[in-house]
């Protein structure tokens, strides 16, 4: 039965992929179609942000370190470091706070 | 494309790919402690590849549900792959996406190759993002699971490390320059919004498609979304 779910549900997220490569060029070049798709990462990837910081479980819930953790990301950003600095301040920062906490 | 911006994109590539190779140990020690196996979560890896539905197999069976039950949970974790499709076949253009370049492409579609293609300019560098973050990512993260299925329980708990902040932290790095636009920071904040909102209403998996609406409103109309703003 395990074997059964791993093979459905692992093709089935590659279909969707797959869909979503898949649109014709007319669709694609529509102006609204085209601003809606510059949106559309924006928009998931701020949500998913908000889901790994506030989901606890399926209520909603914050793990101060893991926030202190963006906080110095934010600050990272600001101060123009590059992406590799960034993601290792916060990471740091979070192992640090819940070392000494 | 320049070899400063094709350095600048390999350096921020391989930051990404080194997290996933730690996140993809603690997914494979996940995975074997939850009782499959090593094969299944290789498979899981392998096709699936995608972390949040990946991980939402295991849970979903390691907490003691039904094998068949997992299925809607990865799917409805993955469906916004589908979504992110339609700026990829914007960016990947015909080229890479005729025969079976696009099956191998579609495979790459994920959040952190959209994420890193969105976040460049050009449209050479969008491309060369994508497949040099895709590759490297699909590699590391398949030799972590391993290494993490085999060696299970010699891995730590990632969060000691502080691993479970690098993936919100990577995402907003990487739309950083996006939100250089205020259009873009108004889309970024409603998407945040509304997922939030829906974390204790909706199962795991909705909230974040539901911040896809709110990129559809404010790509017809516009107009309004800056009104009174500008």
């Amino acid at each position: 039965m395990i074997w059964v779910a791993v093979i459905t549900a692992a093709v089935g997220c590659y279909l969707l992929k797959l869909a979503g490569v898949s649109l014709p060029p007319a669709v694609l070049e529509r102006p609204d179609v085209r601003r809606v798709a510059a949106f559309l990462p924006v928009a998931m990837l701020a949500g998913l942000i908000a889901v790994e910081l506030f989901d606890d479980g399926g209520r909603l819930g914050v793990d101060v370190w893991m926030l202190a953790g963006m906080a110095a990301a934010v600050v990272a950003l600001i101060l123009r470091q590059s992406f590799l600095v960034v993601i290792v301040v916060a990471a740091a920062t979070t192992a640090i706070l819940r070392a000494v906490s | 494309m320049s070899e400063d911006s094709r350095s600048a994109i390999r350096r921020d590539a391989a930051g990404i790919a080194a997290y996933a190779a730690a996140f993809g140990a603690s997914f494979g020690a996940v995975s074997v402690a939850s009782g499959l196996s090593v094969a299944q979560t290789m498979v899981l890896s392998l096709v699936m590849f995608s972390g949040a539905s990946q991980f939402a197999v295991v849970g979903v069976i390691g907490g003691g549900g039904t094998g068949l039950a997992a299925v809607p949970a990865a799917l409805l974790l993955g469906v916004r792959n589908m979504f992110y499709g339609v700026p990829m076949t914007r960016i990947l253009g015909r080229r890479d996406l005729t025969g079976p370049r696009r099956l191998v492409a579609a495979h790459l579609v994920i959040d952190e190759t959209t994420a890193m293609a969105v976040g460049r300019d050009e449209p050479a560098e969008q491309r060369y993002a994508f497949w040099i973050t895709g590759a490297l990512l699909f590699v590391l993260w398949n030799a972590g699971t391993l290494a993490g299925a085999v060696g299970g329980s010699a891995i730590g708990d990632p969060a000691t490390l502080g691993l479970d902040a690098m993936v919100p932290a990577s995402f907003l790095a990487l739309m950083w320059p996006r939100l250089r636009e205020r259009q873009a920071r108004w889309v970024a904040a409603g998407g945040a919004l509304v997922a939030t909102a829906l974390i204790p209403l909706a199962p795991a998996g909705i909230p974040v498609l539901a911040a896809a609406p709110v990129a559809v409103v404010a790509g017809l109309f516009p107009g309004r979304a800056t009104k009174g703003d500008t």
